[in-house]
Order: C-alpha cells, then structure tokens, then sequence
C-alpha cells in the first residue's frame, strides 16, 4: 500500500458504478463487427452483398438485445464486458462458417450441409439457456447445496457416449450421443457441472489439503490421504482417455481439477504434481492407445506421407499451411483456400481459417478476446466475497481457457489435436450452448460480487440498550 | 470485386477488430474498483486537489441522505491516522462507513499484529454523530484509555487506539 510509504494519501471508498450503458454499446460494436465480415466475405466471393445479410444481422442484433435487457433486469452490476466479448465471438463465428459454407470444395462432399443456419439456431438455444440462468440462478451460492449430485451428474454425462446404442463413434472418439436425430456432445456440458463439484468440495476440503503437509525439497509434500481426490480425478481422466479415445476432454478435466486445487490452496506443489502426473498418464496411454498413437503421430510429423495414409487425412498440415499462407495481415476474408481442410473445416480446424484470412494480427485480436474473457473471470474470481464462488469462477474462467488452448495448440501443432471445439466460434450445438450457460453463471457470479454492500442498518435499539456503567 | 476494395475492407476490418480490443481494455481499465487513493501535494496544493477530490467524489453520496441529512457545524470532515505504520492517511468522512482491520477489504487496511481482521469500524448514527464500535476484536479498541464495549460516540480530536495505531476525527 503506497500510503505507508509518503504518508500523504487520501483513501475514499469507489462504489462500483453498474455499467450497464457501457455493456450496450460494445454490445452494438460487437454486433456491427461481424456485419462487416459478413459483407466483407459477400464481396470477396460474389462481388455483391450478400442477400441474407439482414437476416443474420437482425438475428444476431436480437439475440444480443434480449441478453442484454435481461441482464440489465436481473443481474444489474454484472461485469460489463463478458456479454459483448462472447457475442463478437459468436457473431464471427456465424461469420466464418457462412463462409465456408459458400466454398464449393466443401458443397461437393457428400455430408455437406448448411451449417450456418443451424448454428444460428444453437445461438438462440445458447442465449436461452443464458437467459435461463440468470432467470433461474438468483444466487449462485445455491450450487453449493448439490456439491455431490454435480459430480454424479458429471460422471453420469461423461459415461453416456459409452453407452451402448447411445454412444456414437465418430472417427475414433466416442464423445457424442444421439437422442432423436440431434447428436449432444455431454462432455460440454459434463464440464461446468463438474466445476460446481471441484467448487463445493475444495472449498470444504481446502484447509486439510494447505496446511496439513511436510516440506521437503522446498516443495509441500501433502499427507498421503489428502493425495486421494487428485489420484481419483486423474484415474477418471486416465479412464475416459482409454474409453473415449478423448485426449481433450481428459485434458480438460485434470487440468481444471489442478488448477483449482492450486487456487484453493495456494501450493505449488499441486501444479507441479498435476504437470507430473499429466504428462505420466499422456505418455502411457499413447504408449498402448492406438488412437492416441495415431494422433501423436500426426502431430510430431504432419508432413509425412506414412502418416497422412495412417490417418487417412492431411488435415493438420493443411491447417499449418493455412496458417502459413496467411501470413501477418492475411489474405483477406472469404479469400483464402482453408477449405482444403476439408471435414471438420468448420468445426474442430476453424481457427485455421481465421488465421489464412485475418493472418497472425486477426488472430491475435481473436486470442486477445479469449483472454480478456478468462481475465474477466479471474476478476470476478477476484472480486466475488464467498469461497466458493472464487473457486467457482476460476473453475470455469480456466476449464474456458483450457478448453481454448488445447484446441488452438491442436491445430497449430503445438500438442497433439484432440477433439474439442473453439468456445463460441466453431460450428456445434453442444459447445455454444454450454458455453453460453457458462458465461451466464460467470455474470450471476460478478452481478453479486460487484453489487455494492448494503448500507449499515441504523440500530435503533443501540441507544436504549446502552451499558450504564457505575 | 476491384483489388483496391478488397485490400481496404480486409485492412478495415482488422483495424476494426483491434479498436474493438482496445476499447474493451480501456473499458476495464476504468473499470477498476475498490479504494481510491489521492497523494496529497504540498501545503499550497492540497487545497486546489481537495477541491478537486471533492468535486470527483460528488457523484456518489446516496448514503449521506440516509446518513441524517445536512452536515452539523463543528462536525469532523477526515480521519487521521496519527500513529502507526499508516501514520499522515486520511479518509475523507462523507457519511460511509469505515471499517478498519487487516482484512483486505477494510476502508483502512492495518498493518499492525495487534489489530485483528475486522476490528473495528466508525460510523455516523443518525443525527450525524460518529460512533466507533469494536467488532469483537481480540486486543481490543481503546477510545482514550478506556476499552470500548458497546457502540461510543467520539469527540472531535480524541485517540482511538488499536494496537499501535492511533486514529482520530478532525474538523
């Protein structure tokens, strides 16, 4: 505090103002932005703007406008920016995949369909479900009240792909089920139930887990009793590695469940441990796995003709190429050539069309916008006053940022790929959908934290009840 | 298409695309909250930024009302910490609470070993008279050299002791 130091400073409280009038004009910004992408695209392919333009515009327009007059309603000094970031992304999104809709590489493959008006409509579903929380969801602190069915939910939802006539495999990973004609991918889902889990019980857990330990080696060696939820998390991340063939997902989950755990305690013995035990159980799946063996494969030489047989798809050095060829300022959108990709353009590999058509500067600005989302969630981590939302907030501020790194480092060859989406900007109902409840509960969660305190009660028993004292 | 269009609309729009980040991160630069603190220049200035902090921290006095209305003459304006690690700190008094203790959320953050998390805080009753009452502390909150046990009115000028720290009201 610098006023020990000059001994002349002035301390005066800063009430956090609402902000509301704020969230609504980047929320115009964010919508205008990709307005202007999607002409941009219409005229670099057609030459004439695009006729649906209005459409998603006033699509997209609504969307945040009803998010917004909600959480003006009923979460009033939310964070401002956590609306308008993820509705950019959401609105790029919709963007790119319009665009890559329009390729005629990808129209002549046989599974080809339009997959822009349905992630429109996974939109919508998205900020319904956003709207349900903050509808639904008055105090966050009620979560904590269903710290063990969360994680038999949790557990529940990652074994449904296993599931015999629910489960599909497709290409390898088990991680989608089929109820009705719509495939779900659980897991998205399975991860913010399993943060209000990792939440409830570290916060019950965490003093057994800080202070009873021995110090060895500048490290906190914990007891060996308090090692065993980390052993039992990473077994069950260890198993849906085996079981799924999700290298994502597993990663998702121990990570998270790491990353709380240092939160909760404040050792760094358990980041430590966690990278241990990660790279131990990566290591001796891929040994055995043949799926997994495939994927390291492919990431420790996508150029390779032996592995581009064994895969059966060039995909990744197509994605590297991508990138590659965008160079700084890019090629400029809708002029790039990312639908060489092929399957999967618009889903799992899409950061690679951002990177050919925005280049490196583009995609900076989209990494950035990530970033400031996580950033606003460690705030409000920061600022939220009961434990177990801090521990909630980190938890879904950082299985967010996870979940961004591993499918950026996939694709730009960084770690092996796996099977996750971008949040918000790749083509898939599960992802938006629960990414959108995700960001809900991040702004129930601010909405309290930021919430000024309530003024003192003026006591009026006070003075009648005073002591006389003889 | 002409060339020309095409390379201004992909420059504009990652133009566009940064100011957008831009703006965000001014958004949270301004977003800042939690105490503010205002170095105080020499003698001569300090009146010219007083005037200023005063005009700055207009905006949000919707406790003062509540707070028993106008100001009483002779009624103390700061709070002064006059012994201490914090010793020359003023809080400007406008009606808020103060709380005072070593947790990080305090109006006044103590450094002191003797001071416990929330030990103590000030506030106006509704006639405008402040009142510091202590919050269970361990060591205790001495107004002069007494030990407070309930809610006390405090005069202009005299010693709220906790720990080492020394607090009082002036005018």
């Amino acid at each position: 505090m610098s006023s020990s130091t000059t001994h002349t400073s002035t301390i005066g409280a800063i009430g956090a103002p609402s902000r509301r009038n704020t969230e609504l004009a980047l929320l115009v910004f964010a919508v205008v932005i990709p307005l202007f992408a999607y002409m941009n695209v219409g005229l670099a392919i057609s030459g004439e703007l695009p006729p649906g333009m209005l459409g998603y515009g006033l699509g997209l327009g609504l969307l945040a406008g009803v998010a917004h007059l909600v959480v003006r309603k009923f979460a009033p000094y939310a964070d401002p920016l956590l609306l308008p970031l993820a509705t950019l992304l959401n609105g790029l999104g919709l963007v790119v995949i319009w665009r890559l809709d329009q390729s005629e590489k990808l129209q002549q493959r046989p599974t080809f369909s339009e997959a822009a008006p349905n992630q429109l409509l996974y939109s919508a579903v998205g900020i319904a479900l956003f709207v349900g929380v903050l509808l639904l969801l008055k105090d966050h602190r009620v979560l904590q009240r269903y710290t063990y069915i969360s994680m038999v939910l949790a557990i529940v939802l990652l074994l449904l792909p296993l599931v015999p006539g629910l489960g599909m495999n497709v290409f390898g990973a088990k991680i989608w089920i089929r109820i009705g004609g719509f495939s779900i991918q659980p897991g998205e889902f399975a991860k913010i139930v399993i943060a209000v889990f990792f939440a409830g019980y570290l916060m019950v857990k965490r003093d057994a887990l800080a202070l009873a330990s021995r110090r060895f080696m500048g490290l906190y060696l914990p007891r060996g009793r308090d090692l065993g939820p980390i052993l039992v998390v990473w077994a069950m991340s260890i198993l849906i590695l085996v079981f799924e063939t999700d290298l994502g997902t597993s990663l998702l989950f121990f990570g998270m469940f790491v990353v709380m755990l240092y939160v909760a305690t404040e050792r760094t013995s358990w980041i430590v441990f966690g990278l241990l035990m990660s790279a131990v159980g990566a290591v001796g799946v891929a040994s055995f796995e043949p799926h997994v063996q495939v994927r390291v494969d492919a990431w420790l030489d996508p150029f390779s003709k032996a592995v581009i047989a064994e895969t059966g798809t060039d995909q990744i050095a197509q994605s590297l190429m991508a990138f590659g060829s965008g160079g700084v300022l890019g090629s400029g959108l809708g002029q790039g050539h990312s639908d060489l990709i092929g399957f999967a353009a618009n889903s799992d590999f899409i950061l690679a069309t951002y990177g050919e058509e925005l280049g490196l500067a583009g995609i900076m600005a989209v990494l950035l916008i990530y970033g400031l989302i996580v950033e606003r969630g460690v705030r409000t981590a920061l600022a939220a006053r009961d434990p177990f939302g801090k521990l909630l907030a980190v938890g879904l501020s950082g299985a967010f940022a996870i979940q961004v790194f591993v499918v950026a480092g996939g694709v730009m060859g960084l770690i092996p790929l796996t099977g996750m989406t971008m949040p918000f900007i790749a083509y898939g109902g599960s992802s938006v959908i629960a990414n959108w409840a995700l960001i809900g509960i991040l702004l129930r969660i601010s909405d309290t934290a930021r919430r000024p305190a309530p003024s003192p009660a003026p006591n009026p028993d006070a003075e009648m009840t005073q002591v006389v004292r003889p | 298409m002409s060339e020309l269009t095409l390379t201004v609309m992909r420059l504009g729009f990652l133009a566009v695309l940064w100011l957008f980040v831009i703006v965000a991160v001014q958004v949270i630069r301004s977003d800042l909250f939690g105490t503010r603190v205002t170095q105080r220049g020499s003698r001569r200035e300090g009146g010219r930024q007083q005037a200023a902090r005063q005009q700055q921290q207009a905006a949000p006095p919707p406790q003062r009302q509540q707070g028993g209305g106008r100001q009483r003459r002779g009624a103390p304006t700061k709070l002064v910490v006059s012994e201490g690690t914090l010793t020359g700190t003023t809080v400007a008094l406008q009606g808020q609470t103060i709380t005072l203790g070593r947790a990080h959320d305090s109006t006044i953050v103590l450094d002191d070993d003797y001071a416990s998390s929330r030990h103590a805080r000030i506030y106006p009753d509704r006639d405008g008279q402040w009142i510091v009452e202590d919050l269970g502390s361990t060591n205790g909150t001495y107004l002069d050299r007494t030990r407070l046990t309930t809610p006390t009115p405090v005069p202009l000028g005299a010693p709220i002791r906790i720990g080492k720290t020394v607090i009082e009201l002036r005018k």
